[in-house]
């Protein structure tokens, strides 16, 4: 399908870092929307699940009514999830904790350690151009992938950033940095959506 | 693969995580569940909330590590705890332990009345009070990563965050329309680096996450901070205290709780802040700062 105006890109914003993925995007000339409620679901070409707290995120929407509508956009939008929304997006999580399920693979939440086991690393992944930065905040860690799921960048042995379809999910934080390939790659996704 | 050295951007990158929500004192196990149970992004490990040290008195120092580490073992959220201004060795120990975010704090009594922390010397990120710019920037200088503006802590009166964060944003907007040769002397007056003025000027905020805290006890209160523009709302007293003695039943902190996050999420919406409100209809007593002599602000401590 070819886009005729920008895409309109839906940033789940209960808590956690919207902000800096809706200036990514807005830089590569995506429009974007905060998502709070589930009618702001309406009308998106893609939905971005940014980092924060996984466990508060969804405490507060279960209290808007939102995990049902989310849990279905997901399904059919193209999605990026990066961290607290890896975890969101994922089959499995440890320890044991609802998820949408839009992804066969298994996180286990905090598992590289605190925040003084915060890293930022430099790897080769399958996008173009070198290696990409890649920020890792208290991050969670994929120790399973499932069917149909490729793996575009590992830290050691570890995938990090994985997709599945128009699924995209990092467990590291490519809004935090300079790098769009990660927003850009997702944005070409929604292009052939 | 190589790792980068430990850098300001890994201690913002947190707090960025930490944005749009509530971080909460807690000062048992129980707490932090009922905290967590509530939404909460993060907390705030601590022996005694900011109104029971005012109601007490005495020297309120770093909390015992024993209750830090029960408070980390309970809670899958990130856990912050506070040093005293200045005071490194007590900071060594709250990284040692681990915690995610430290608060060089004026709540506590200062152990040093010239010096802050060097922030810049650890890889557990700071957070740091601030009233105004000139205050900001100063923590920042020092390796702070995230700004709380300090309101006046324990008292359940907003007035003084209020104040803060409206400081905090026309000094900002002052700069932004500064001629570079009104920016030196911007910079000589707020008595910081003139590229940090540089910056602020050129991007018209904090090069950090700026978050509010001091008073703020109802979920309006939690509205109106946000809608003025802190990213995210520390809250202390008024979640588990009746008044500066007394504890409210766990129940009522947690309803208290549920609603400051959600209007803190919905901070634009009044009908959704209204509801919060209605939910939370016993806020803590509070104390009006008006009354408050200058030396009993806890504000004026390591400006």
């Amino acid at each position: 399908m070819m886009m005729t105006t920008a895409p309109l890109i839906g940033v789940l914003a209960l808590q956690g870092a919207s902000d800096a993925h809706c200036r990514m995007l807005e830089q590569r000339g995506a429009r974007v929307r905060n998502v709070r409620r589930p009618a702001d679901l309406d009308g998106l070409d893609g939905l971005i699940l940014p980092g924060g707290e996984s466990t508060a995120m969804l405490r507060l929407m279960d209290r808007e009514g939102l995990f049902e509508p989310l849990r279905r956009a997901v399904q059919s939008l193209p999605c990026l999830g990066t961290c607290a929304g890896t975890i969101l997006l994922a089959e499995t999580v440890e320890p044991v904790q609802p998820s949408f399920a839009a992804l066969p693979i298994t996180v286990t939440r905090n598992a590289y350690g605190r925040q003084n086991d915060s890293a930022i690393l430099n790897a080769q992944t399958a996008l173009d151009g070198g290696p990409l930065e890649m920020v890792f905040i208290r991050a969670p860690r994929i120790d399973a992938v499932g069917e149909g799921v490729t793996v575009l960048a590992r830290r050691g042995d570890d995938p990090v950033l994985v997709q599945k379809g128009h699924t995209l999910a990092c467990t590291f934080h490519p809004e935090l940095g300079s790098d769009p390939r990660v927003h850009a790659y997702f944005l070409a996704q929604i292009g052939h959506h | 693969m190589t790792d980068t050295a430990p850098s300001l951007r890994l201690k913002t990158g947190l707090a960025e995580m930490l944005k749009n929500g509530v971080i909460m004192d807690v000062c048992t196990p129980e707490q932090a569940e009922v905290a967590e149970r509530a939404g909460a992004i993060a907390v705030m490990a601590l022996e005694r909330v900011p109104a029971q040290i005012r109601a007490e008195g005495g020297v309120a120092r770093m909390a015992n590590p024993k209750l830090i580490k029960s408070i980390m073992a309970v809670t899958s959220l990130p856990v912050m705890a506070k040093a005293r201004i200045g005071h490194f060795a007590e900071a060594q120990v709250l990284q040692a332990l681990g915690v995610d975010f430290i608060d060089e704090s004026e709540v506590l009594t200062m152990a040093d009345e010239v010096n802050h922390i060097d922030k810049h010397e650890f890889t557990t990120p700071f957070v740091c009070g601030a009233r105004d710019l000139g205050e900001a920037l100063r923590r920042i200088t020092e390796g702070a990563a995230m700004i709380r503006t300090k309101g006046e802590a324990g008292t359940g009166d907003v007035v003084h965050a209020v104040k803060h964060m409206r400081a905090m944003s026309s000094d900002i907007r002052r700069l932004t329309s500064m001629r570079k040769d009104e920016l030196y002397v911007a910079a000589k007056e707020l008595q910081v680096p003139y590229e940090l003025v540089a910056w602020v000027a050129r991007e018209g905020r904090l090069p950090v996450p700026n978050f509010s805290a001091g008073g703020i006890a109802t979920p309006a209160d939690a509205a109106l901070m946000r809608q003025l523009g802190a990213e995210t709302v520390f809250v202390g007293s008024g979640i588990f205290m009746d008044d500066g003695r007394h504890y409210a039943p766990l129940d009522v902190a947690e309803r208290r709780a549920r609603a400051i996050v959600r209007a803190c999420t919905h901070y634009d919406d009044p009908l959704i802040v209204a509801e919060c409100s209605e939910e939370s209809d016993s806020a803590m007593k509070g104390l009006a700062v008006a009354v408050l002599e200058e030396r009993e602000l806890l504000q004026n401590r390591g400006v």
